[in-house]
């Protein structure tokens, strides 16, 4: 009877020691998302708040609530795609620095680099054409009438004799 | 015809630049004009169309929770839907505009707010009303007209009733 309660003990003893040297199994805490990861984010987004201010560069509190939603979607493993399709779903277009390329948005893509190709061939064209007009005439080249080449004679002979008679 | 393509092209651009010129000068909604038409999707999953809504007297509320002016209004806006509801010709509609949800809702439990309040998806609301912040509050009559406009806070629960009484007594 000793034997068994001491039997019952070390088993007892030896199993206390097994529960404590297995490692515990710890629940993998979500790690809070640093700040340069929740600001990777917020650069390519506006508050409607605080127009032209990027969310990351904002201080109000409206901006602040803003980051700490995104910090909040990264823990809760939301990838960046998922984070802006849910603030323009939540906020509208206006929240994305760079809108996307669909209806009128397509203005913003195309009508820069269409003005920008207008305005550079309106300058050339208007290059070429001073070029043209700039140009040295020649004289030789031009056709003079006959008549014209008499009076021509007729007033340089005068002028030379004026000269002459001085 | 490219001189036409141009200068179609030209007239193009300077027709959409003045649209989008116009439309900032706008200004906002002023009195005596009609109320823009809006859905508002309430916390609770509620749906109000302004529309459905003639026939009452229609008092929209934008604000925000991280909008320190707001929160002394908040307290009195309740207190004038508490005594005003049982009328039954007028509601009190909360807009939250550009707002984080969990904050929103603590706003409303923190000033115990009982009338419908709402999200503004995608800031429509907002952007229909032309608002320029928070608060503002947009008193509408029963025929759908802006009959006030209060850029700013209500001062007091005095300050709200005085605005809505007369518009209440006119059958």
């Amino acid at each position: 009877m000793k034997n068994h309660i001491h039997l019952g003990i070390w088993v007892f003893l030896v199993l206390l020691v097994l529960v404590m040297l297995y490692p515990s199994r710890g629940f993998a805490q979500e790690p809070t998302p640093p700040d340069d990861e929740v600001n990777a984010i917020a650069k390519q987004l506006y508050c409607p708040v605080c127009e032209n201010t990027p969310l990351d560069a904002c201080r109000t509190s409206a901006c602040e609530q803003w980051r700490g939603l995104i910090r909040e979607k990264l823990q809760q493993g939301w990838t960046e795609e998922e984070i802006k399709v849910y603030f323009v779903a939540e906020y509208g277009d206006r929240v994305l620095a760079e809108p996307p390329k669909r209806g009128f948005n397509w203005l913003v893509y195309l009508v820069p680099p269409l003005a920008f190709l207008a305005g550079a061939y309106a300058l050339y064209r208007g290059f070429t054409k001073w070029r043209i007009s700039r140009s040295p005439s020649r004289p030789d080249s031009r056709e003079v009438p006959e008549d014209e080449v008499g009076i021509e004679k007729e007033y340089i002979s005068r002028v030379e004799k004026e000269l002459e008679n001085r | 015809m490219k001189k036409w393509l141009l200068w179609g092209g030209l007239v193009l651009l300077l027709t959409i630049l003045a649209l989008g010129l116009i439309r900032t000068q706008q200004g906002q909604i002023g009195v005596g004009e009609k109320a823009p038409d809006f859905k508002l999707v309430t916390f609770s999953g509620e749906t109000y169309h302004l529309q459905e809504l003639r026939g009452k007297v229609v008092v929209v509320n934008f604000w925000s929770s991280w909008c320190e002016s707001c929160k002394p209004e908040a307290k009195d806006l309740e207190q004038a839907w508490r005594d005003y509801r049982s009328r039954g010709d007028v509601i009190f509609l909360g807009v939250d505009y550009v707002d984080t949800e969990p904050e929103a809702r603590e706003y409303i439990d923190q000033f115990g707010i009982t009338y419908p309040n709402g999200p503004d998806r995608r800031t429509d609301i907002s952007q229909a009303f032309r608002i320029r912040g928070v608060p503002e509050t947009y008193i509408i009559d029963r025929d759908g007209e802006i009959y006030h406009r209060q850029i700013g806070p209500f001062r007091s629960l005095e300050d709200i009733k005085s605005t809505l009484d007369p518009l209440l007594e006119q059958k």
